[in-house]
């Protein structure tokens, strides 16, 4: 059954997400809470929150705020407790379609060697188009699609386990590209990966954006949010900031008060502040800031 | 070092042998055991050995990996082949003490050690000239059929491919935990049997734990990707029977008769 759309893609409407005793033991959640252990008692509690058809929204978070929880919830891995989650039209406690929201929700991983099924590139990107049905001559082509998307092309008769950390999860983002996706979820998918791979991974996102996929970022690392449309910032399951980059991250004390770190070119712009230097707003990238730097450079007429 | 581990023995190259239909090498190799305990005397070992030379060449692989197979099961060999030459009665060729060596059980040994031969290096040349992925294919399609008996055959295929590709994997593990454990003074390497197998418990313990962490996440991401068992699925490998299998089951058929014909009529 599908409902009426108001335009955006995802709905979520107060959902509230509970770990049951099966749950937390399963070990579904990577995150049991921060320092303790505990396990929150809602780890969603009463979010409401709507994605645009084609934006790419970054959720951010410290461990435990309930992020990942969420974004299992768009592909119906894990299923609301309380609210409903509505993906494209179909809603995830419809059992009927839930192949229909998988296929159209695909999912990234944080572990890169832990979701690749087959011993060879080209056979994992099938995987999901297999699961699907599709003809085989039209998976030849999607395999060949996506993997030229990703960079990886010449390596689809590799072995995955001969590949680096960002090669494995530019595969992943192969595999599920295949399987023609709405909308990508990425649950902190550089985690693990080194600052080359980290920014393969990234590059592979802006892409994806391009070719109007709907992403979502689920992430610890600041700076990756700053090429968002939107940031929403988790807090003990509930939605603490929620706006561009640009309007959170204005918003130093509430973001520090929150437990997470400013990204670099913000919290030297807001540092300069503080010492009387009149730094717009708006920079957020390292790129903007020593513009901007350089613009000052040349008014002032600093020695050479 | 366990980096480039390779899996199974598979050896490649692109020669005719390589390119045939799985499913028709298996079948080929079972017939070509079964031959093996149909075949009576030399002559007919002589039929197998020819058939078998033509295969290897075809295949493009070196002799020596075919026979690098034989390696772990030669105690075996050497032990069938003492035990027939020794206690086979008949006409006495040498002796000393209780020793004995008779005509008929040096022919024995001789027969016996020659089809322990030519069922490994038989079997060799499918393992060498086959993928492990294409293997699992091949079995997977033979054992379609017995589905209706209960048979899992694409789960069965599905575990074959989850094992293949985190064979490597378990033993990256492997070699993590030994070195994070040798760092914390543990040792693996001295010490009796016993003190040994005990230094092992702290190895094994979290390689599986490990092991189960890995299967929650792939499974999970098996979902996500709709994976729902081996109903409605498509295969990107589709197994085609082409014109060069037709001729491999020719060239079989006529190498059965041969060997059928050899025991009556000789």
């Amino acid at each position: 059954m599908k409902f009426t759309e108001n335009g955006d893609i995802i709905q979520i409407e107060d959902l509230v997400f509970e770990y049951g005793r099966a749950e937390a033991e399963d070990g579904y959640d990577p995150h049991r809470g921060a320092a303790g252990g505990a396990i929150f008692p809602n780890a969603v509690d009463h979010v409401t929150l709507c994605v645009a058809r084609g934006s790419f929204t970054a959720v951010i978070g410290r461990n435990g705020s309930g992020k990942s929880t969420l974004a299992k919830n768009l592909n119906a891995l894990l299923l609301p407790t309380g609210g409903r989650v509505i993906v494209d039209g179909f809603d995830t406690l419809d059992e009927a379609a839930l192949w229909d929201i998988r296929q159209r929700v695909g999912m990234v991983f944080q572990n890169p060697d832990n979701q690749l099924v087959s011993a060879v590139v080209e056979d994992d990107v099938a995987f999901g188009p297999e699961n699907l049905g599709v003809a085989p001559d039209e998976i030849r082509t999607r395999i060949r699609d996506s993997l030229a998307a990703v960079d990886m092309y010449e390596h689809r008769k590799m072995a995955p386990h001969l590949l680096s950390g960002g090669q494995k999860q530019r595969v992943a983002i192969a595999g599920v590209i295949a399987m023609h996706p709405e909308i990508i979820i990425f649950d902190e998918p550089t985690a693990m990966l080194d600052p080359e791979g980290r920014a393969e991974v990234m590059g592979i996102i802006g892409r994806l954006r391009k070719e109007k996929i709907t992403v979502v970022l689920i992430t610890h690392f600041m700076e990756e949010t700053l090429d968002s449309d939107r940031v929403v910032i988790m807090d003990r399951g509930r939605v603490a900031m929620d706006g561009t980059p640009a309007e959170i991250f204005s918003r130093t004390e509430e973001i520090e008060a929150l437990g997470l770190k400013l990204p670099f070119a913000v919290e030297l712009c807001a540092r300069l502040r503080e010492r009387g230097l009149d730094v717009p707003g708006d920079l957020l990238t390292e790129d903007e800031l020593s513009a901007y730097l350089l613009t000052l450079y040349r008014k002032d007429g600093f020695p050479a | 070092m366990i980096r480039d581990i390779t899996l199974g023995q598979y050896y490649p190259e692109y020669s005719r042998i390589h390119k045939l239909d799985p499913r028709l090498k298996i079948i080929v190799t079972l017939v070509y055991i079964v031959s093996l305990f149909l075949i009576e005397d030399f002559a007919g070992y002589a039929i197998a050995l020819v058939s078998m030379g033509a295969v290897i060449a075809l295949s493009k692989v070196p002799l020596r990996f075919m026979l690098r197979g034989l390696k772990p099961i030669i105690l075996i060999i050497v032990f069938t082949f003492t035990l027939n030459m020794l206690m086979t009665k008949g006409t006495i060729l040498w002796e000393w003490g209780f020793f004995r060596i008779t005509k008929e059980g040096l022919y024995n040994a001789i027969f016996m050690a020659a089809r322990l031969i030519f069922l490994i290096v038989g079997s060799s040349v499918l393992t060498l000239t086959t993928k492990p992925i294409k293997l699992t294919d091949g079995i997977e399609s033979l054992l379609k059929p017995f589905r209706r008996f209960g048979l899992p055959a694409h789960e069965l295929a599905m575990m074959m491919t989850i094992a293949l590709r985190f064979i490597p994997t378990l033993l990256e593990e492997t070699d993590k935990i030994m070195k994070a454990q040798q760092a914390r003074g543990a040792d693996f390497e001295t010490g009796g049997l016993l003190r040994r197998a005990k230094a092992l418990v702290p190895l094994l313990v979290p390689l599986f734990v490990g092991a189960f962490r890995i299967a929650q996440d792939l499974a999970m991401a098996m979902e996500a990707r709709c994976y729902r068992g081996g109903e409605g699925r498509t295969k990107l490998n589709m197994l085609k029977f082409r014109r060069r299998d037709a001729l491999a089951i020719g060239f079989t058929a006529l190498y059965l008769s041969g060997i059928v014909a050899e025991r009556i009529l000789l």
